[in-house]
């Protein structure tokens, strides 16, 4: 990434080579594997992705121009972020319409299951809707902001010409890939890690062109200290490599097979997975957000961070003790014993360094509370921070042997994940998108701060059906699965309990529709923001002069 | 910032001011922990116990396990009971990890949506099984399962079988290769009580379950590999003879 040193707005047009290079390379694996694809599945892919590659092809040769490329000019190279901006906006809308639709699956089984439709049943439709809001709605969102980020507080641009694009269209490509696999029936069958060998191959590719890109940038910064923000961004994008890699190892049963089989098998395999699964939560939904905390949050309301050192102390450790935690997920299970309590102690010990974070974002607030009642997007980022705490307590609180006991299995877990998912990562991403808008498009606020209060207020709600649904849901199902009558024998069937979760299901699902509803009117909002005229506004934001200083 | 010592820390001079070190000791820091859990799971011996009549599956076992994979099953479904007594009482003898040695990948699950399948084998008729896939609510009318009636008439796809063997026994997993060879006819005699591959299939994997699962025998259907795949769940272990404290599961 050397070449984009200094500040040419012409590349050397290496770039484009190299991309047209892998273009062409795919294309031609693409033909093959549409034209000698073992199963119908991967006939199908190899088709698609040659239209990706051949499209790829034909914007790297169309972003040439006579005498080479031009870039947009201007200190930074903002246009990625714009289109990662609306991609965010985008998956996030589909991720949970999804999540919608599979929980009125569960809810009305009747209504929503079609007997000759099959690709449309719960097990092909989960992968798609945790895929689509973790690694489409919050992948864009970190890749968006972190390009935005490392930019501003290294006053450097973007490194890498055309690559910051090619991160850009080839993670939407590798979640076409994986989507439409989910409802063909091509998974690995590993929770969060469902993408079969090819996708996880491009993702690879495309994750390191992400860390040559951003690595590229700090490299020629003009602060002299890396920013806190940049830290964690970095740990996110390292470690996920790192997990990628290690859990995905897999051995397909031909070139062209759409099915491949894992290098780990049983214990193995169920350590490697939830190591790789709970640090998918650990580095992808917590240390990248973290990032995103780190900076919108001080901008937004005018504050430096609170504490410098607690940053410090917090990020290390945080990084340090979230790889040990996995084995939470496996208590009780073949696992040995002695690995199920080291992921539980560090589980334990995690508690603080994940409050570390959530002290150091809520006092930065410090002397601007006055903004909680006038700036809806700050209230937003509070609410995702005390998410973001009662998550990271109530997780250590799972961790402990004997309240996973009973919490395992159940909708416990479900509603957890959701009060981090929906509450942290959702809210955060939202806040930050809020900011990013109106800087970005150099608009004076939001169209509508009223649709901003609307959205803070049914998202809020969202989360707390949703919540409230499934804590009492979960605990009420491990009780009742573990009840003996007067006689010494099991008090209910198992159908019996699933029975007793229907009201709980539709209470889910009414929170579900808040939160999206919410989502769709921030769409809204920020279509008519990009394209009407905003001077009017009541959500007057800050522009953006220059950057912070780093530390 | 108020609380900037004055002297530039050992944290100011080099993670912040060398990304290369940053990266570095990011990659150190995140690698304690894991190579510290999950590197001994491959080198010690108590990790996994041997126990008899765990058998790797037969080819028609193994692509039903292929179709349980592909809908997603583990989704609602796990296969690991644990050692508490209302999980034991409700579904059989907590689970081994000899029993997914050969799982790959492996389908613990982490939901119970539905009820745990470890040892579902042999707990139903082929017919319940047919009748409850196509149509779940005609033998539990609360259920809330989706209905798999197509896998009823899709024609079971294989012709790739021999390559699932054999890059399985590359992986390890203790296939013959006269098993690779004979894969597609084990499997044809698995759903033929009376085809002359019978006592081949068996002597390759003992314990196999050999009958028309879907009741049609016209074609081997996804179904009959499903229902091969689901009657064999956790049978393979004889736990009237198994004893947990013998010293040979004692290590």
């Amino acid at each position: 990434m050397s070449q984009a040193n200094a500040m040419p707005v012409r590349s050397s047009g290496l770039d484009g080579m190299l991309i047209g290079l892998i273009c062409i390379l795919g294309a031609f694996w693409s033909l093959m594997a549409a034209a000698r694809g073992v199963d119908p599945q991967m006939v199908a892919h190899g088709w698609l992705m040659l239209c990706g590659f051949v499209i790829g092809l034909i914007l790297v040769v169309n972003a040439f121009s006579a005498n080479g490329r031009v870039e947009e000019s201007g200190l930074y190279h903002d246009n990625v972020i714009k289109a990662g901006v609306i991609a965010t906006m985008f998956w996030a809308v589909v991720g949970l319409l999804v999540g919608v639709v599979i929980a009125l699956q569960l809810t009305w089984p009747g209504v929503f299951y079609f007997e000759q439709l099959g690709f449309l049943n719960f097990g092909r439709l989960r992968p798609l809707h945790t895929s689509a809001v973790v690694f489409a709605f919050g992948g864009n969102a970190l890749i968006a902001t972190s390009f935005y980020v490392v930019q501003r507080t290294c006053r450097a641009r973007l490194a890498g010409g055309l690559w910051p694009w090619f991160v850009f269209w080839g993670y939407q490509f590798f979640i076409v890939i994986a989507a439409t696999g989910y409802v063909m029936g091509v998974t690995q069958a590993l929770e969060y890690a469902e993408p079969e060998w090819y996708a996880d191959i491009w993702l690879t590719l495309v994750w390191v062109a992400y860390l040559m890109v951003f690595l590229g940038t700090l490299w020629k910064r003009k602060e002299p200290h890396i920013y806190v923000a940049n830290w964690f961004y970095l740990a996110f994008i390292v470690t996920i490599a790192v997990l990628h890699i290690v859990n995905n190892l897999a051995i397909p049963i031909d070139p062209f097979a759409s099915y491949s089989y894992s290098v780990f098998a049983g214990v193995q395999n169920a350590l490697t997975q939830w190591w790789y699964g709970h640090n998918a939560v650990g580095f992808f939904l917590t240390a990248g957000f973290l990032g995103i905390m780190y900076y919108f949050i001080p901008k937004r309301v005018g504050r430096p961070i609170f504490s410098y050192r607690l940053s410090i102390v917090h990020f290390w450790s945080l990084i340090f003790i979230y790889i040990w935690a996995g084995p939470h997920h496996l208590h009780f299970t073949a696992l040995p014993e002695w690995t199920q309590t080291l992921g539980m102690t560090f589980s334990i010990m995690l508690w603080m360094p994940s409050w570390g974070g959530m002290i150091n974002g809520v006092m930065t607030l410090s002397g601007a509370w006055d903004k909680l009642r006038t700036d809806p997007v700050v209230r937003m980022m509070v609410l995702a921070l005390a998410f973001y705490g009662m998550s990271t307590f109530e997780g250590p609180l799972m961790s402990i042997r004997y309240v996973n006991a009973l919490s395992h299995y159940t909708e416990w877990t479900v509603g957890h994940v959701h009060s981090g998912a929906l509450g942290w990562v959702g809210m955060i991403s939202f806040a930050a998108l809020y900011c990013l808008v109106p800087w970005l498009w150099k608009k004076k606020g939001m169209w509508s701060q009223a649709l901003i209060e609307w959205h803070f207020w049914l998202a809020t709600f969202g989360i707390v059906f949703y919540v409230a649904a499934l804590w009492p849901a979960g605990i009420n199902q491990g009780m009742m699965w573990s009840a003996y009558n007067d006689l010494g024998f099991l008090e209910y069937t198992f159908i019996e309990v699933q029975e007793a979760m229907n009201p709980y299901y539709i209470i889910r699902v009414a929170g579900g529709l808040l939160f999206l509803s919410g989502a769709v009117l921030m769409a809204f909002n920020m279509y008519k923001t990009i394209t009407g005229d905003v001077s009017e506004t009541k959500d007057e934001v800050t522009p953006q002069p220059r950057a912070i200083p780093a530390e | 910032m108020s609380d900037t010592p004055q002297k530039p820390s050992l944290h100011q001079k080099f993670f912040e001011k060398n990304s290369l070190i940053l990266t570095l000791g990011i990659v150190v820091t995140i690698s304690v922990g894991g190579l510290i859990e999950i590197a001994p799971l491959f080198y010690l011996n108590s990790t996994i116990e041997e126990v008899d009549g765990v058998r790797p599956y037969s080819p028609l076992e193994l692509m039903g396990r292929q179709i349980y994979l592909r809908e997603g099953c583990y989704n609602c479904h796990s296969q690991m009971i644990r050692p508490l007594r209302d999980e034991v009482e409700r579904y059989g003898h907590y689970s081994l990890a000899a029993e997914s040695m050969y799982d790959r990948p492996f389908q613990w699950g982490s939901k119970r949506t539905g009820p745990d399948l470890a040892r579902v084998g042999g707990r139903y008729s082929d017919e319940w099984h047919r009748d409850h896939l196509i149509h779940p609510q005609s033998v539990v009318p609360e259920s809330i399962m989706p209905p798999y009636a197509f896998l009823a008439d899709a024609t079971l796809d294989y012709s790739m079988v021999s390559a699932h063997l054999r890059v399985n026994q590359f992986l390890g997993v203790p296939y013959s290769d006269e098993a690779i060879e004979n894969a597609s006819a084990d499997l044809e005699a698995q759903v033929d009580e009376f085809s002359s591959g019978y006592d081949d299939l068996l002597a390759r994997y003992p314990g196999t379950q050999i009958r028309n699962f879907d009741g049609n025998a016209e074609v081997i259907t996804e179904m009959d590999a499903l229902i091969a795949y689901l009657q064999w769940l956790g049978t393979g272990v004889d736990f009237s003879t198994y004893d947990p404290d013998a010293a040979e599961n004692q290590r």
